[in-house]
């Protein structure tokens, strides 16, 4: 019972991270028809740059979360601007090529960057090596603070997407497109800066997967199984991506503890497969038929 | 009679290599209900989305209270005063009726002015007060053509673009959404461009019309008149000139005089 409750809990943090992940590729398909395959490599980049500010720059944990988050937007929106915009409205095939290619120079970037480079690092951590007990339940504080900032992030996010006139204009904006034109919403930037709000939340991710897989320049193959997590969730929908991640993290810490080894690593794809079979549009699937 | 609100000069838009509008020239008075006739593919849907700004007219001036708008950004055209309701709603279907309305008035800084629109809005259209909560993808047809001219209301626009409002409606909706039009134009004094298939609809509430066919403009006059037209009668409205033994066995030509 115990085992259990543990791995409920670390599968729950795992699939956290997860879960930010798909958030950002679900974002920008929503956005701009696009698979964002480097949402990977903007959380490692993310991870990079709290990476320094805390190590060089000594700041304390939070403020280098927002500082990650901040510089992440940037390049999310710059990313945007300079790369992906001059090809919209190509096949899906060229834009999809070309975030691969992103995130490839963004690994490529990251060795060249002096103190960055082909090491692995860690940033400190508030939490570090705590645990908290209760009832003969061990659990390491580090994944709690994973799942309480996981779940902050989603509220800070609801509210931005429900109550503001900029998010409200973002939804509007990925529902339909041309009638976000007729209203008079400047639809190029706002898909400008969907891209840099799900670059500052992969850094977010990033931050929070540190602790646990380290920083280094490949740590943005997670993105792999972040993928499966926003189809599960039936890609294109924003509380799917989250259900969907945290189904994932769940999966694979019962398979990983549960059954022979080498099922952890495939178990986030049979989730996806069964889903898949049972409800072709994922689980939070929106379809809608126009009306006429 | 003053400048025209919105004056085109041989406007020419094309999709790719097809050519969708071959140099079509036209005037609306400020306060009007102007109304484009056509069929389908004649190029209706292409004139007012060039005159938003979603096309770009290949040649041709567009000129909107004497400024020339042609090209420009869609957001910038929608600021200086034109609201466009699209053909088939183009509502957004996860929004609430509420939230549709106030994307409407995106390009306003007056909260104050949005809310007494609001509740103008629904005294024209109580129903969307009613359903304000909910999903806009929920309501039904003539319920989300309803919306849509709320929604393009919401910005206080000079000029209302209405694409086909009767598409897809019963004809007793047809008739409401137009009576309602036509109390939009009286009451609020916004200068509506509608184009239409429903030409008996779009003749009986428009004070002047054009006809448009394969790209080009062919007649012009006062609805009244056009209605007069045997052309328009024979090709419009369905009226067919009877022979002597009660059947006709010519086909009427086109002449458009």
């Amino acid at each position: 019972m115990t085992d259990l409750a543990q791995l409920l809990v670390a599968g729950i943090s795992t699939g956290c991270v997860y879960a930010l992940v798909a958030l950002g590729f679900v974002l920008i398909y929503k956005a701009t028809e696009t698979v964002n395959f480097a949402q990977g490599d903007l959380m490692m980049l993310g991870a990079f740059f709290a990476l320094t500010s805390s190590t060089v720059f000594g700041w304390p944990y939070w403020a280098t979360i927002v500082f990650a988050a901040a510089v992440m937007a940037v390049v999310g929106m710059t990313v945007e601007r300079i790369v992906i915009r001059p090809v919209l409205g190509h096949p899906a095939f060229t834009v999809v090529m070309i975030t691969i290619g992103v995130g490839y120079v963004m690994r490529g970037i990251v060795t060249m960057v002096p103190g960055w480079g082909t090491e692995t690092y860690q940033i400190p951590t508030p939490f570090a090596e705590a645990v908290w007990t209760a009832g003969g339940v061990v659990l390491p504080v580090q994944q709690l603070a994973v799942i309480a900032m996981t779940a902050a992030l989603c509220a800070v996010l609801y509210v931005f997407f429900r109550f503001t006139r900029i998010g409200i204009a973002m939804q509007a904006t990925s529902q339909n497109q041309l009638a976000a034109y007729y209203m008079g919403i400047p639809v190029r930037r706002v898909n400008m800066m969907i891209w840099g709000l799900s670059a500052a939340v992969a850094a977010f991710a990033g931050i929070l997967l540190a602790p646990v897989t380290f920083v280094h320049s490949n740590m943005g193959f997670i993105g792999l199984k972040a993928f499966p997590a926003a189809v599960v969730g039936g890609f294109g929908s924003v509380p799917g991506a989250i259900v969907g991640g945290l189904i994932i993290g769940v999966v694979e810490a019962l398979a990983g503890y549960y059954l022979p080894e080498g099922f952890k690593d495939v178990a986030a794809y049979v989730v996806v497969l069964l889903v898949l079979m049972l409800r072709p549009s994922g689980l939070f699937g929106e379809t809608m038929r126009k009306k006429v | 009679m003053s400048a025209p609100i919105l004056e085109l000069a041989n406007v020419e838009a094309a999709y790719g290599p097809v050519q969708a509008l071959r140099g079509v020239s036209l005037k609306v008075e400020r306060g009007r209900i102007v109304a484009v006739l056509g069929a389908n593919g004649a190029g209706k849907s292409t004139i007012l989305k060039t005159i938003s700004g979603i096309i770009e007219p290949r040649k041709g001036q567009i000129r909107f209270e004497g400024e020339e708008i042609g090209g420009r950004d869609p957001a910038w055209i929608v600021r200086r005063g034109i609201g466009h309701v699209p053909e088939g709603r183009e509502v957004f279907p996860f929004l609430t009726v509420e939230e549709n309305l106030r994307m409407g008035a995106y390009t306003r800084s007056d909260p104050e002015g949005v809310a007494r629109d609001l509740e103008m809005v629904y005294g024209y259209f109580p129903v969307l007060k009613e359903r304000a909560r909910q999903e806009a993808g929920l309501l039904s047809g003539g319920q989300q053509q309803m919306l849509a001219i709320s929604r393009a209301l919401l910005s206080r626009p000079k000029l209302m673009l209405m694409d086909e409002p009767s598409l897809g409606l019963s004809p007793l909706l047809t008739r409401e959404i137009f009576g309602i039009i036509s109390r939009i134009n009286r009451e609020q004094g916004t200068t509506i461009l509608l184009v239409e298939q429903n030409a008996r609809m779009a003749l009986a509430v428009a004070h002047y019309g054009y006809i448009l066919e394969v790209g080009r403009i062919v007649m012009e006059d006062t609805c009244e008149n056009l209605a007069r037209k045997e052309d328009v009668q024979e090709f419009y409205l369905g009226v067919k000139a009877q022979g002597v033994r009660g059947q006709r066995r010519w086909k009427r030509k086109k002449q458009w005089r």
